[in-house]
C-alpha cells in the first residue's frame, strides 16, 4: 500500500494534547519510570525545577501519535528520534497543553521523513524531532 | 566524581528476556494517548497484517530501561543518577514490536564526552527477539550534570 501523495513542506497533522498529573501517574505505571520529579512538587522544588515535569518519554510518545493516525495502516514508523530541549511543566490544576505539528521533511521511494514541531507554554520542547515512515 | 571515560565501548551482558504482554501494550498505548485500533484491538491488528496488538513506537523504552539500569549500577561508572537528564533518544526499528514478542536487550556504550562541566554518555541497546533477529535499536544520550551545572 502506498503513502498518500505528499510533498515537502506539507502539514500532514496538527494536534493538541492536554496532560495532567493523572497522565503522569499513568505513564509512570506503564513505563516503570517512577522518578518523583514527575509526581511530587516538593521533590521537584528541592532539585531546583520550576515544577513537576512530564516524563520526556511521555512527550516523545504522544508527539508521534498524529503521524501514526495519519498513516492509518498505509505505512509504519521505522525510525524516530528527538532531543529533549526544554521540560514540560505540568501545573497541578491546569495541567499542560502539548501542541504537535507534523510536516513532510523529505520524500523518497521507500517513504518519507516527517518533522515534528512540539511545543508547550509557547516554547519548543523537542528538538530535531524526526519520524521516518516506511510505506507498507 | 566524573563519568569514567573508560566506559566507552563497554558492552553489558544481555538482559533477561522480556515477554511483551497484550495488556501491557494496551496500558502503554493508553498512557501515551495512542488511540489507533492496532494498539488495542486484536482483530484490527490482525487485519493490518500483524500477529497481535502492535506496541506504540516508544514502547521499547520499557525494555531498554533494564539496560540503562545496568549502566547506572556499574561500580566504576561514576554516574550519579540524581544528576542525570535525558538528552536525546532515538529508535530504529527492523519491524514493529507486537504482543507475544520475547525481547532481549544488549547495551553498549558508544561515547563518553565532556562538555562545559557536564558529561554526555551515549549508549546503544540492541533489542532482538527470541530467534535472535533484530527488532529495534534504541540509542540514549544521558547528560550527567557536573557540580556547577
Amino acid at each position: 500500500m502506498a503513502l498518500p501523495e505528499i510533498e515537502v513542506g506539507q502539514v500532514v497533522a496538527e494536534r493538541e494534547y492536554v496532560i495532567d498529573r493523572g497522565s503522569l501517574v499513568r505513564y509512570a505505571g506503564a513505563s516503570g519510570d517512577f522518578n518523583p520529579i514527575h509526581y511530587r512538587d516538593d521533590v521537584a522544588a528541592s532539585v531546583g525545577l520550576p515544577g513537576v515535569l512530564a516524563h520526556g518519554m511521555l512527550t516523545m510518545g504522544l508527539a508521534v501519535q498524529p503521524v501514526v493516525d495519519w498513516l492509518d495502516g498505509r505505512g509504519w514508523v521505522s525510525g524516530y528520534g528527538v532531543r529533549f530541549t526544554r521540560p514540560v511543566v505540568v501545573d497541578p490544576t491546569e495541567g499542560a497543553t502539548v501542541a504537535v505539528t507534523a510536516t513532510v521533511g523529505a520524500v523518497d521511494e521507500a517513504g518519507a521523513r516527517i518533522d515534528l514541531t512540539v511545543s508547550a507554554a509557547g516554547g519548543t520542547v523537542l528538538g530535531k524531532a524526526q519520524v521516518r515512515v516506511t510505506a507498507l | 566524581m566524573p563519568v569514567n571515560p573508560l566506559l566507552t565501548e563497554r558492552e553489558f551482558p544481555p538482559t533477561a528476556p522480556y515477554l511483551v504482554g497484550r495488556e501491557k501494550v494496551r496500558e502503554f498505548a493508553r498512557a501515551v494517548l495512542a488511540t489507533a485500533p492496532i494498539h488495542h484491538d486484536l482483530a484490527a491488528a490482525r487485519a493490518a497484517g500483524f500477529s497481535d496488538v502492535v506496541a506504540p513506537p516508544t514502547f521499547p523504552v520499557v525494555v531498554q530501561e533494564a539496560t540503562l539500569a545496568q549502566l547506572l549500577a556499574e561500580p566504576d561508572g561514576g554516574i550519579d543518577f540524581s544528576r542525570v537528564v535525558h538528552g536525546e533518544q532515538r529508535f530504529d526499528y527492523a519491524r514493529p514490536v507486537v504482543a507475544g514478542d520475547e525481547l532481549t536487550a544488549t547495551l553498549r556504550v558508544t561515547s563518553v564526552k565532556s562538555l562545559g562541566g557536564n558529561s554526555m554518555v551515549t549508549a546503544e541497546s540492541t533489542i532482538v527477539d527470541s530467534a535472535g533477529a533484530p527488532v529495534v535499536t534504541a540509542v540514549s544520550t544521558l547528560v550527567v550534570r557536573g557540580d556547577d551545572a
